[in-house]
């Protein structure tokens, strides 16, 4: 090749016919501008019928499937707010659960303890009852049992401060032979006698 | 294929009467290779249409079967793609109308920086866009699209109103009217096509410089000469690397220039 450019660039040297290698550069060669615009609208055919439109279908393929898994990223993520919000759901409702039946509990308790106050006073008024009637009996028995006591010793008393006449006149007035008299007639009871005696 | 023009030179040096070096001139770029005069089919043409097919075949096998998981060859077609569609279209031209330019700004952009990188890729080694004529041919292209773009949206006479800023004093038009259709009609493509290729153009013949001369003082040089050559091969690899990068820049500005200007065109007000 190098061979072959030397030659050729002799045989033009020496024909010195072609003048265009002194030509200014910034003049153009019609045969490379024509070229140029031929091989540029190749290149174009090519880039915009076989390239780019296959590039840009995999840029919006690519975008696609970038916007799918977002997508299903956010369908993902709505299922996860709906199980919190249901689980958030079901504990609220077991909070109020919780809490009516601490409620009835409470309410319960408290008709418990009405109920057993009840249930004691009425035990407590039952009890003082008692305690009052078996005072009052005994009251009366104390009462029988003092009266019978004090008419003895009334008896007693009276006796010693009237023994020494009384224990004359009655003998003379025959009061012993009265009374041992009634007492044969019945009128009078030995025990009570005994018993006074 | 790389060493056309240094074997022309060497020969030439070789060939000559011996007078010394032959520095590199422009004459050099143009190099057909059957054929002579405006419509011989030149070396640039070869790497160009060499270029076509590597781009479209490479492209067309990354994305054949375009996945949504993209595989090596297709994830690197697509940092391209991503590149010229989001980095320079959607953000220039705005996410309404920047899809139909997209293939445009794409294609255009991958033809330019892989026939720029063409140029310190051995065994290429030319950059085809040093070549005027395919500056042109491309700016043409924008040229007719930016215009053509315009008219359809605000019609022929909205078009030429939309060049003008409005809302300015009216003796101020009498100077700005010429300006601005001078601006639209002649800097813009004007510049866009110098640029590309004067960069091209001049990045190119600073590495045959360097690498001719260096070549040149190693082989027929005295011994301070030799080491000065080496010098020089040296400075041809630190260029060649900065090449790199203002090729893969220059392919940048043109495909940002183009979607700018369209962006200009489509815009609803100044």
């Amino acid at each position: 090749m190098q061979h072959f450019t030397g030659i050729t660039q002799v045989v033009v040297a020496a024909t010195a016919e072609d003048k265009t290698g002194d030509r200014l550069p910034i003049l153009p060669l019609w045969g490379e501008l024509i070229f140029g615009i031929i091989a540029f609208a190749i290149l174009y055919w090519v880039v915009a019928t076989k390239v780019v439109p296959n590039l840009e279908k995999a840029y919006a393929e690519r975008t696609a499937a970038i916007e799918g898994g977002m997508q299903q990223a956010e369908e993902a993520q709505q299922q996860a707010q709906a199980a919190l919000e249901q689980y958030q759901a079901q504990l609220t409702e077991a909070r109020a659960e919780a809490a009516r039946i601490r409620e009835e509990a409470r309410e319960q308790g408290a008709a418990i303890v009405v109920e057993m106050r009840g249930h004691a006073q009425a035990e407590s008024a039952r009890i003082t009852e008692a305690a009052h009637k078996q005072i009052e009996a005994e009251r009366q028995q104390a009462v029988v049992s003092l009266r019978a006591e004090v008419g003895r010793l009334s008896t007693d008393l009276a006796s010693r401060i009237v023994g020494e006449s009384l224990h004359e006149e009655t003998r003379q007035k025959g009061i012993v032979d009265r009374f041992l008299a009634e007492l044969e007639a019945g009128d009078i009871q030995p025990e009570k006698v005994g018993e006074d005696a | 294929m790389s060493l056309n023009v240094l074997g022309a030179i060497s020969l030439a040096a070789e060939g000559g009467e011996g007078e010394g070096f032959h520095a590199p001139t422009p004459a050099e770029f143009y190099q057909p290779l059957i054929g002579h005069g405006d419509f011989a089919i030149t070396r640039p043409m070869v790497v160009l249409a060499l270029s076509v097919g590597l781009i479209a075949w490479v492209l067309v096998a990354t994305t054949k079967r375009a996945a949504v998981v993209p595989g090596k060859g297709q994830w690197v077609t697509e940092s391209a793609y991503n590149f010229v569609r989001n980095g320079v279209a959607r953000d220039i031209i705005g996410s309404k109308d920047f899809l139909r330019f997209v293939p445009l700004l794409f294609s255009m952009f991958m033809l330019i920086v892989v026939n720029n990188l063409f140029g310190i890729i051995p065994p290429i080694q030319y950059p085809t866009m040093s070549r005027i004529g395919f500056p042109i041919a491309l700016t043409l292209l924008v040229f007719v699209i930016y215009h053509a773009v315009g008219i359809k949206k605000s019609g022929a006479w909205g078009h030429i109103k939309h060049m003008i800023p409005p809302g300015l004093p009216k003796g101020i038009y009498v100077l700005i009217i010429p300006l601005e259709l001078l601006t639209y009609f002649v800097t813009r493509p004007l510049t866009l096509a110098l640029r590309l290729f004067g960069n091209m153009f001049a990045g190119h013949m600073l590495l045959l410089l360097f690498i001719t001369g260096g070549e040149y003082m190693v082989i027929h040089g005295s011994f301070g000469l030799k080491i000065a050559g080496v010098g020089s091969f040296g400075m041809a690899l630190v260029l060649t690397a900065f090449e790199a990068l203002i090729e893969f820049l220059q392919a940048y500005i043109f495909t940002l220039l183009a979607a700018t200007y369209i962006a200009g065109s489509l815009a609803d007000e100044h």
